[in-house]
Formats: structure tokens, C-alpha cells, sequence
């Protein structure tokens, strides 16, 4: 199975019964399986005039019901912020599938990089916190797509699954789970009768039930900045009030949020800190340097943001040196820096790669020599 | 048509919430959602099963005040966000209420492809030839040599027709009236609600504050004049010579045809396909 | 199979060469390997390179691209000036000598024949190359099965192609078993 079928199949048993996108390289299986088989199921897929009409029709159709995702690439992935930003100030839940690819603009659209650590977290305009997931297998692909759309569902937002070019067409021989064990969790709804009904309405966990257009509850959805009913507020006491609520919902829930992996982390003096298909070439490295004697150990963040800090400043307390692979010029490094302040500049080493080829296991055990 | 009493309009009117408006007075937007709510009282729709969405500007403010299912979006998108919510549910009567610059500038691609795939969408296109909410700029409707403050040496462009427009994109309803003729606007709101299939009403009307005031145009009472005088109904187009017709805005029913829906054929495409094996 | 078998396929575009990919890992799922597949082409769809790179383990596969190759195959001499280095010593080398002329190394284990040429005198056309040379590749190295390697054909081209790339299997294995005699 390939990484993208992974997560059109993922996205289909999550109940997801709205896809809308437009083709782009290194995404378009996701789309051309979903145009097969939602169909088939009773769903929605609809081929829009562009990105911007994709995010926006997902987020309507989130609207009046349905669980939807689109899927995109870079370029895509740009034209969507400012309907992933409404999407996040409106609570409304939907998935973004960004299959990185390299460079700005056009750059290398069938090569892999890392470029859009950042912006998945910052993309949108207005400092809106954003909830990130990063598979570095096929299986896990499938298992985080399922994942994002269960988190947007219940966390009431965008949430984004990025991927690696090479994850997204590697295939790869996966036993998917029997389908009675697939989590699957749907949207709070509300039990108040609809005059009682606010759409912004958190419990004590600071989640907050969504009604349906066509429920009866004919509520007011607005990009504007608004009260806990929805509508338009100029009151700076509301609005800080609407933006902090984006934000506190995830970092009261970071145990539910953060999952990572560590691996040989017990005795480690180095760690290896990256994520996606880097992490795989990490993960080759570390035996080959275990094989050798050398102590040295992975952490990688399957939910990259919210950042894992407290795990990762844990982690990494005991350890001398960090190495962080990336393909792109220094991103989730500075992370790292910020979180281990105890260690020189030194002693977190990068190894960056931009030309469209893959970090190998040897890039890294080279590097984990040098410093040894 | 029947004649809705304006008791019955205030039940529509979402009183306890954002009164007063954001419009300013003499703008036309109050006497198009007037239109709107007569249309939908004498249809007897369920107000449960409407949904009115619009993008940014004067008129996409909208449908904060009005009691139904509202979104009020992004620029430009209202159709991209009415297509997600229409192909969900679409027993659903869909209604966007947009304006010249976010329909036809900004929006125009969601506007043609929308048209083109002749989804069952209403848009109701209220026309006032400038960007108010931002102070008045020039928009793709704003008449050549008219002034606006990014065109102050007059306007070198030239305007859209947006029922050619749509049309041209394959709209199967199109009609323009003008903010003067409440009651044909009335009906042609609700005939492009009942029609099945893109449907399009350019509703020109009046910005008396800004495009007024830049142009010279008198205030409201005198703009309104001006879409008694200056419009004539297509009805009538043939039977004048063409001196008379040159420059008036012709009102009526452009367009009125049956094609094939959207939604209906998707809704085919799932019956044909869905003993497929999953 | 105690260590993972790397394996690159490579040419250029229109080739068939992530099709190959795609049969040679799922004939290794179906001999219940363990196997990752990936490739690396440019945007033609016709010419331009291509590549792909099967790895085949009974162990967990960490990095899923053929760094250090048990077996290259070549079927254009670009492919081949530019992957012959990253063989290991004891790799095995198959090249398309009705493309590949100059080989810039002797290689021990190298396996030389005119792979489109004979599919378009015996198959009719050039396009079951790929079948044909991966038929003689698995023959050659073992890696899978005849059987699997067979299902998995059955399971991957379009019907109306099965029997065209079977008979270009066979013809792949009869290749590697007469070679050199």
C-alpha cells in the first residue's frame, strides 16, 4: 500500500464522507482514490476550481455535518491559510493534507523536503495555535490520518497531517487494523433545546458541542472576531476572550495531543531529534551505530505541534549533544535550542539537506561519530 | 405574489442580536433583504432548512440579521463555502448574498465555475458599482470614467456586465432588476429560490454615501430616481429604438432554463455507483 | 533472509520501471517478506529519469531508499553511469545493451543483454521491457518466487495485459536460465 492510499483509506474509515480538493503533485492519489470510492459510499467529492474553493468547501460542508478533508501540496497548501485560519477562529472541524514537496513557489514538485514545518504551525495569518501530526511510515500514515480526523472533530478545528513526498508514494507492506478496532470519535453535539444554544460553549475540558445548519439550531457562524454565541463583537473583553479559547483548548489537552516516540533513549549520551522519513534514516543509524557501541538514541514527534516540551526537555536533559536532522535550512531546530538551554549552541547540531535527496543513514552515523 | 405584511418581516429579523445595522442610511442593502424575507415568508419555506451565506462587504453583512442558518465568510469564497454546504445537504435552499467587488473581483472564479457546474445555489449579486465597506475603491462593475478614491482621474477600465457573465458561464437563471422595483425583485428572488439550478440576480442599487457622493449622484432619493428613470424592462428593449435603450439598465428575467443539476447528478452518479464493491 | 536486499531499478521515463517496482514488492509481500518501495522520477511522463528502488526484508525496514545495492538494474547508460558506484562489490548488475554501451566498471556478477531489442522481435514491441528484464532480474537473484512473482503480475497490469507480460516473464526466465550458455 502506498502512503497516500494509506491515508484516502485512513480518512474512509474515520468516517470522513467530504473530500473537495484540487490536483497537485505529490497529493493527487489521495484525491483520485477518494473520487473511487466516496461515491461508492455515499460521500462527497467534488473537483473544485482551486485550493482556496477546496478549504472553503470542506469547511461548509463541516458546517452542515460532515466529516471533510482535502488534500494539497505546497503551493496548495499556501492559498488554503486563510481559510484554515477561518476554520480555526470558527471552531469548525475539517483536515488539511499537506504532502510536502521542495522550494517556494513551483520548486521541485515530485522531490522531498521538510520546508513546511513552520508554516503548518504559523501559516495562517493572526496567531492562531494549530494542532500538526507526522506520520514516518505507511501504516502510520493510515493511523494518523485517522487520528487528525478524529482530533478535528473533537478539538473543533483545522487540523493537519503533513507528510513526506517520499512517505506519500512510498508503498509499503502493512497490515491494516480489523476495522473494530479503529477509534473513531464524531463531534459533541448539543443537548440544549436551540434557543439555549451557544456555539461556542466549552465544558470543563474547554471543548465545546457544534449543531448542524439544517438541525434547527440556525446559528451564526462569522470570520469576524465573536462572542460565545457567534456573533460579531468589537468588545476587546469578547475577543481576547474568542482568542484565547483557540488556544486553551489545546494546552489544557497537550497529554491527550502530544505523541512520541523514543527509541534507545535510556543509556543515549546523543539523540537524534526529526520526524518523518528523516526519522527512518535516523532510525538505520542509530543500529548501525549501536552495532558499533555507541550510545545514541531517537525522539521523534508524531504530533509536532502543539511542540512536545515537556517531554522533549525530559528527554533530552541527559543526553550531551542533539542532533537534528531536517530537509529544510533550520526549522524544528530552533525548537530544540529553545527547550535545551543548558547546552551550548554546539552541542544541538543540525544536518540540512535542500536539493531534493533524502538524508541517509550514513549523513547521520557520519555525524555521530564526528561527535562521539 | 403574495403581499407580506411587515409584522411578518420582523419575525425574521434577529432583534435581540446586532440592531442597529452597519449599513448607513439611503443604502440599498435593507430594501434587498426586505425582498428576501417577503420572498421567503410567501413561500412558506422552513426557515431551518434555508442557509444564507456571503463572503466580505457592506452587503455581505447581511446575514447576521436575519433568522436562519448563517455563515458569513471570507472574501470573495461565499460561493466555494455555499458549495461544501449544499453538496452535504442538498434538500437544503442555499442563498448568497454578495456584492460587485467580492463576487466579481476577488470571487469571480468561484462565480464562473459555480455557474458552470450548475449547482443549485442562489445568488443574490447586490450591485453598487464600488467597495463601500473600505472607503470606496473602484470595483469590476464601478462605469468607465466614473470616480472612485483608486480611481480619481476617472475610471480607464471597463465595467462588467455580470449577467452576460454568468451567463456565458452557463448560469440557467440570470435577471437584473434594480433596488427601485422591491416587488419584481421579490419575485425574482423567489423564482430563482424554486428554480433548480445556478441561479443569479443582479440587483443594482444605490450607495448614496460613497459612490454617491464621488459621482455626483444626488443623494438616495435621487439615485432611486434614477432606477425608476434610467432602467426600462427587457420586455420593452425590442419595441424601442436604440437611442432609447443606449445606456439604461435592463431589468428582467434574462435567463430561465432547464439543465442538468449538480447535486441531482452527483446524486445520480452515487446511485450508479454504490452496489459497486466497496 | 537475515539482512535486507536492496534493489534499484533505473532508466527513464515511460520505461515501466515503477510498474516493475510495484510487481517485484508485491510478489515479496506475497513470498510474506517484509518490503518498502519508493521512486524518484522527473515530471515527464515520457523520458526524463526514473527510478525504483525496492529494499526486501524479513526485518523491520528503516530507511526505505537503495543506498548501497544488492542488484542495479539499467536500462539506459545515464541509469547506469550514474548508480554503477553505489553497487556493492558483491552486487549483482544487469544492463540493456541496446542502451547501455560503455560501462564504466567490470563489475564481477554483470549480466549484459539486449533487453528492449528482444522484447520487440519476440513480444512485438518494446513496451513489456520492464516485465521482461525483471522476470530475467528475479530468475537471476532469487530475491522472490517464480510463483509470486507470476500472482503478483496477474494482480498489478490491467486484464487486458496479463498475457503479454506473462509470456514476457517467461521469456525473462528462460534468458536468465539459458545466459551464457
Amino acid at each position: 500500500m502506498q502512503g497516500n492510499e494509506a491515508v484516502a483509506y485512513g480518512a474512509l474509515d474515520a468516517g470522513v464522507n467530504f473530500f473537495a480538493g484540487y490536483p497537485i503533485t505529490p497529493s493527487t492519489e489521495v484525491a483520485e482514490i477518494l473520487a473511487a470510492e466516496l461515491p461508492k459510499r455515499g460521500g462527497v467529492f467534488v473537483q473544485m476550481e482551486d485550493e482556496i474553493a477546496s478549504i472553503c468547501a470542506i469547511t461548509g460542508a463541516s458546517l452542515a455535518g460532515a466529516k471533510a478533508l482535502t488534500a494539497t501540496s505546497g503551493p496548495g497548501f499556501s492559498l488554503m491559510q486563510e481559510g484554515i485560519g477561518f476554520a480555526k477562529i470558527t471552531e469548525t472541524p475539517c483536515v488539511v493534507v499537506n504532502v510536502q514537496r521542495l522550494g517556494p513557489s513551483t520548486g521541485m514538485p515530485t522531490s522531498p523536503a521538510q520546508g513546511d514545518i513552520m508554516q503548518a504551525k504559523w501559516g495562517s495569518h493572526g496567531d492562531s495555535p494549530s494542532i500538526v501530526l507526522y506520520p514516518d511510515s505507511v501504516k502510520e500514515s493510515y493511523e494518523l490520518t485517522i487520528r487528525a480526523v478524529n482530533l478535528a472533530e473533537k478539538y473543533r478545528t483545522c487540523v493537519i497531517l503533513l507528510m513526506d513526498e517520499v512517505i506519500g508514494h512510498m508503498r509499503e507492506s502493512v497490515r491494516l487494523p480489523d476495522m473494530a478496532n479503529v477509534r473513531v470519535i464524531n463531534r459533541i453535539k448539543p443537548t440544549v433545546p436551540p434557543h439555549w444554544y451557544k456555539h461556542y460553549d466549552e465544558n470543563q475540558k474547554y471543548l465545546s458541542p457544534l449543531a448542524s445548519y439544517g438541525e434547527g439550531y440556525r446559528f451564526h457562524v462569522t470570520g469576524l472576531t465573536h462572542d460565545a454565541h457567534g456573533f460579531p463583537t468589537n468588545k476587546s473583553g469578547e475577543a481576547a476572550e474568542m482568542m484565547e479559547a483557540c488556544g486553551r483548548k489545546i494546552s489544557y489537552n497537550m497529554r491527550d495531543l502530544v505523541q512520541i516516540e523514543s527509541r534507545d533513549m535510556e543509556d543515549a549520551k546523543i539523540a537524534i531529534f526529526t520526524a518523518g522519513i528523516t526519522a527512518r534514516a535516523a532510525k538505520a543509524a542509530i543500529a548501525m551505530a549501536r552495532h558499533e557501541g555507541i550510545k545514541v538514541g531517537l525522539l521523534r514527534p508524531l504530533t509536532i505541534w502543539p511542540f512536545p516540551d515537556d517531554a522533549v526537555r525530559k528527554m533530552l536533559r541527559d543526553v550531551d549533544t542533539v542532533i537534528v536532522p531536517e530537509l529544510n535550512q533550520g526549522q524544528m531546530i530552533h525548537e530544540i535550542r529553545r527547550l535545551t538551554k543548558d547546552k551550548s549552541d554546539g552541542d544541538v547540531i543540525p544536518i540540512q539537506r535542500v536539493n531534493g535527496q533524502l538524508i541517509t543513514p550514513n549523513d547521520i552515523l557520519r555525524k555521530i561519530k564526528e561527535v562521539c | 405574489m403574495a403581499n407580506i405584511p411587515q409584522k411578518i418581516v420582523h419575525q425574521y429579523l434577529r432583534h435581540d442580536k446586532k440592531f442597529p445595522h452597519v449599513w448607513c442610511a439611503g443604502c440599498s442593502n435593507g430594501i434587498v433583504l426586505g425582498a428576501i424575507i417577503r420572498a421567503i415568508a410567501s413561500m412558506n419555506l422552513n426557515r431551518d432548512d434555508i442557509v444564507m451565506v456571503s463572503g466580505i462587504g457592506c452587503s455581505s453583512r447581511m446575514p447576521v440579521y436575519i433568522d436562519l442558518n448563517t455563515l458569513h465568510t471570507l472574501h470573495g469564497r461565499s460561493i466555494a463555502y455555499a458549495t461544501g454546504v449544499k453538496l452535504h445537504k442538498p434538500h437544503m435552499k442555499v442563498i448568497v448574498v454578495t456584492g460587485d467587488g467580492d463576487c466579481t473581483a476577488i470571487g469571480g472564479n468561484h462565480l464562473i465555475h459555480a455557474a458552470r457546474r450548475n449547482i443549485d445555489l442562489t445568488v443574490i449579486l447586490i450591485n453598487n458599482n464600488i467597495y463601500g465597506m473600505t472607503g470606496g475603491q473602484c470595483s469590476p462593475t464601478t462605469p468607465h470614467d466614473a470616480i472612485a478614491t483608486t480611481s480619481p482621474y476617472g475610471n480607464i477600465e471597463p465595467d462588467f456586465n455580470i449577467c452576460n457573465l454568468a451567463m456565458g458561464a452557463g448560469a440557467s437563471f440570470v435577471a437584473r432588476t434594480t433596488a427601485f422595483h422591491v416587488t419584481e425583485m421579490q419575485n425574482y428572488f423567489q423564482s430563482a429560490i424554486e428554480h433548480p439550478g445556478f441561479s443569479l440576480i443582479e440587483v443594482v442599487s444605490a450607495c448614496p454615501v460613497i459612490y454617491g457622493r464621488l459621482n455626483k449622484k444626488g443623494g438616495a432619493p435621487q439615485m432611486m430616481k434614477e432606477f425608476r428613470d434610467n432602467s426600462i424592462p427587457l420586455t420593452a428593449v425590442d419595441k424601442l429604438p436604440p437611442e432609447k435603450v443606449a445606456g439604461k439598465i435592463q431589468r428582467g428575467i434574462l435567463r430561465k432554463e432547464i439543465h442538468p443539476e449538480f447535486c441531482s447528478a452527483y446524486a445520480d452518479l452515487v446511485d450508479r455507483v454504490k452496489d459497486k464493491e466497496v | 533472509m537475515d539482512k535486507s536486499y536492496e534493489i534499484r531499478l533505473s532508466g527513464s521515463g515511460g520505461q515501466g520501471l515503477i510498474l516493475a517496482g510495484i510487481i517485484l514488492a508485491r510478489a515479496a509481500v506475497i513470498d510474506k517478506h517484509k518490503v518498502t518501495q519508493t521512486q524518484s522520477y522527473g515530471p515527464e511522463s515520457r523520458g526524463g529519469y526514473s527510478r525504483a528502488d525496492v529494499i526486501i526484508s524479513d526485518r523491520e525496514i528503516y530507511f526505505p531508499e537503495a543506498t548501497n545495492f544488492n542488484c542495479l538494474l539499467a536500462l539506459t547508460q545515464e541509469a547506469c553511469d550514474k548508480y554503477l558506484f553505489d553497487l556493492r562489490e558483491t552486487g549483482i548488475l544487469i544492463i540493456d545493451t541496446t542502451f547501455v554501451k560503455n560501462l564504466a566498471l567490470a563489475a564481477d556478477n554483470t549480466y549484459e543483454l539486449p533487453f528492449t531489442e528482444i522484447a520487440m522481435d519476440k513480444l512485438g514491441s518494446p513496451i513489456s521491457t520492464n516485465v521482461l528484464s525483471l522476470a530475467f532480474l528475479v530468475k537471476v537473484t532469487g530475491i522472490v518466487s517464480e510463483k509470486a512473482l507470476e500472482t503478483s503480475i496477474r494482480e498489478s497490469v490491467k486484464p487486458a495485459f496479463v498475457d503479454l507480460n506473462l509470456k514476457a516473464m517467461k521469456l525473462g526466465f528462460d534468458l536468465a536460465k539459458n545466459y551464457g550458455k
